[in-house]
């Protein structure tokens, strides 16, 4: 167990450092440091949503703030570039503070509520006050100062690995989180704060300390967004912002620590390397978000642990053919969705186009149902096997 | 000598209806104190109130002379008062072993810290395992807590209560819904582990409670009609006219 855990942080550790020899090319680059910079975002993110149980629409205020004082300082000129992104913890944390008090004073819905609230005031403050949040324009900076230890930061290879090491400084930190004390009382608010309480802990102070913590790496992620883009704007800190961090994280999967990596992964590609090729590619995430709340809420982390599982248990082979029969009128209907949406995007108008797409789509979903009423049996038989195993 | 737990004059009124109207009650320092009645009589909202689940309309609480009317649950916890639920009330999604882990932590010091590793804090695992030992779930520590069997969930239930050390313990119908076999082992596990602490406890189960108890007080219509050994409440003609008469119908 610690060995294999051992052995995943040295791989990660080591594609890191290798992915951008692999991936030259600016675009990859430039995207590797993007999904860098949402990983810490998601995860600061899920301290709140997977750990505590609290769901924010407002999380992108510490981002933002964060960003925003990151871009200041740099253009101060006092501050070493490698340290930008604590300046953007800092500030992600001195709002979590503020803030948290405000809002962990109740849980539940009205703390979605007033994460709402206050995310809409922070945006509205960007109106009123331009010279410092920069107004439609935004703030512009240039993160390559005096050479720090011969770096001068100007070339996207020297960003990358910076976002690497605070990556990799945050991932560790929010790791170790999880294995403290105010971690685990986390969780046992989440699950039960009344129970909490009557072992003594106070559910409003522990949803407050995480708050503020998940404001510090929220803000370093928006510290490092600055270096990266050398521009911070009012949409930083936006519910749009909020609300595609609230995705990511949920699509990757909240209950797992690695959920909002692979999110953040997977919504990084799809926002530039699928939005490269349509420009519905909000329209599939949406789908992508949808699909993962109706059917499989453990998020994609959760269907690659249960596949893991299953694997162990020896069951994998028992489900795989289900799952190659089941795939054949899945991507039959999946691709007829697909075409359905590009044609509406690019107003196609032939009737016999429409026609004959939706017929795919029903033989597929038609065919889908009549099979799987033959082959869930056998997929209900794998689950209920794995969990006799998991519960001796 | 001052009382483990004394109300004085204590009222709850929801809305119109007075469901605790006015009750005094002094449980002396290791003495195990039951409280019986039936149905309705306001047993589980006394217990409540005494937990600062709600807020008494009237009336006063004070735990080892201390006042706490008034206090969050957490304090009143920190003070060295804990309680068990009548509807389980676990960290589902946690393991028996950090369910009674976290049961620990504020008692030790640990407090808020983020500094440390739970995982290293030796005294705290420690008196964990021995609590999940002392309740006889060892073979499930690593179990989810929501997985377990009812009676292993009451059990669980018992050992966070107790974990924090607390010198009060309220258990709300530790037994209900156990089989006769089930409640016997709860009876003596209840027993054990609430050696030389005060105990108050609400129960159905009467052979539980004369069994159990060195004193019973009885709550008929949110009032305490009477206060005594198990011989004495036996003996009490009004407990047997209002409550172990009807009882005995039913």
């Amino acid at each position: 167990m610690t060995r294999s855990r051992l052995a995943l942080w040295a791989v990660t550790l080591l594609v890191l450092v290798v992915a951008p020899l692999v991936f030259s090319k600016g675009f990859a680059l430039s995207l590797l440091c993007q999904m860098g910079i949402l990983v810490v975002f998601a995860l600061s993110y899920n301290m709140l949503l997977g750990q505590t149980g609290l769901l924010s629409f407002g999380h992108a205020v510490y981002y933002g703030l964060g960003a925003l004082f990151a871009i200041h300082v740099l253009n101060l000129n006092k501050v070493p570039t490698p340290f930008i992104p604590l300046v953007g913890g800092l500030a992600g944390l001195a709002f979590g503070l503020v803030f948290g008090y405000i809002t962990t004073r109740r849980a539940g819905t009205t703390f979605a509520m007033i994460t709402l609230g206050v995310g809409e005031m922070v945006a509205a403050s960007s109106l009123m006050f331009p010279a410092f949040f920069g107004g439609e324009a935004g703030i512009s900076g240039n993160r390559s100062q005096e050479p720090f230890f011969g770096l001068t930061f100007g070339p996207q290879i020297q960003v990358y690995y910076l976002i690497a090491a605070w990556l990799v400084i945050c991932v560790v930190a929010m790791h170790a989180l999880t294995r403290t004390p105010l971690g685990r009382m986390a969780n046992a608010v989440r699950d039960n704060p009344e129970r909490a309480q009557f072992v003594g802990y106070d559910p409003q102070r522990v949803r407050f300390l995480m708050v503020a913590l998940s404001g510090f790496f929220a803000g370093v992620a928006g510290g490092l967004a600055t270096l990266n883009y050398e521009i911070v704007s009012a949409e930083s800190l936006s519910a749009l912002t909020s609300g595609m961090v609230l995705l990511a994280t949920f699509v990757g999967g909240v209950g797992f620590f690695a959920g909002p990596i692979l999110g953040a992964i997977v919504i990084t590609l799809m926002s530039t390397v699928l939005a490269g090729y349509t420009k519905a590619w909000p329209f599939y995430f949406g789908l992508l978000f949808l699909s993962t709340v109706l059917f499989v809420p453990g998020g994609l982390t959760g269907v690659v642990v249960l596949q893991k599982r299953l694997w162990d248990a020896g069951l994998l082979s028992r489900v795989a053919p289900v799952y190659v029969r089941m795939a054949v009128p899945g991507l039959v209907f999946v691709g007829g969705a697909v075409v359905a949406v590009e044609m509406a995007y690019r107003g196609v108008r032939l009737p016999g186009a429409w026609l004959g797409t939706f017929a795919a789509m029903a033989v597929g979903l038609l065919a889908a149902r009549w099979l799987w009423r033959r082959e869930s049996d056998r997929w209900a038989a794998a689950l209920e096997a794995l969990a006799g195993k998991a519960a001796p | 000598m001052t009382a483990a737990l004394a109300l004085t004059g204590v009222r709850k009124r929801f809305g119109a209806t007075e469901i605790v109207r006015g009750v005094d009650l002094e449980v002396r320092a290791g003495e195990r104190h039951a409280i019986i009645g039936p149905n309705g009589a306001g047993k589980s909202v006394l217990f409540n109130l005494i937990t600062a689940r709600f807020a008494p309309t009237e009336g006063k609480i004070a735990l080892n002379g201390g006042e706490i009317t008034g206090r969050k649950p957490h304090e009143i916890n920190r003070l060295g008062l804990s309680r068990s639920f009548q509807v389980t009330n676990l960290f589902h999604r946690m393991t028996v072993f950090e369910n009674v882990r976290c049961a620990v932590l504020w008692s030790l010091g640990h407090g808020y810290a983020f500094w440390k590793f739970v995982d290293r804090l030796r005294d705290a695992n420690e008196r964990a395992r021995e609590i999940v030992e002392r309740v006889g779930l060892a073979e499930r520590a690593a179990s989810p807590a929501g997985i377990l069997s009812y009676a292993e969930q009451r059990a669980l239930e018992i050992g966070i209560t107790i974990a924090g050390d607390a010198k009060v313990i309220l258990l709300d119908e530790p037994t209900a819904g156990m089989s006769r076999t089930e409640t016997e082992a709860a009876v003596a596990l209840i027993r054990k582990v609430t050696e030389g602490r005060t105990l108050v406890i609400v129960e159905h189960d009467m052979s539980v409670v004369f069994g159990l108890a060195d004193r019973i007080s009885v709550l008929v219509y949110g009032q305490v009609i009477a206060t005594g050994t198990p011989a004495e409440i036996r003996a009490n003609a009004a407990v047997r006219e209002a409550y172990l008469g009807s009882a005995a119908h039913a």
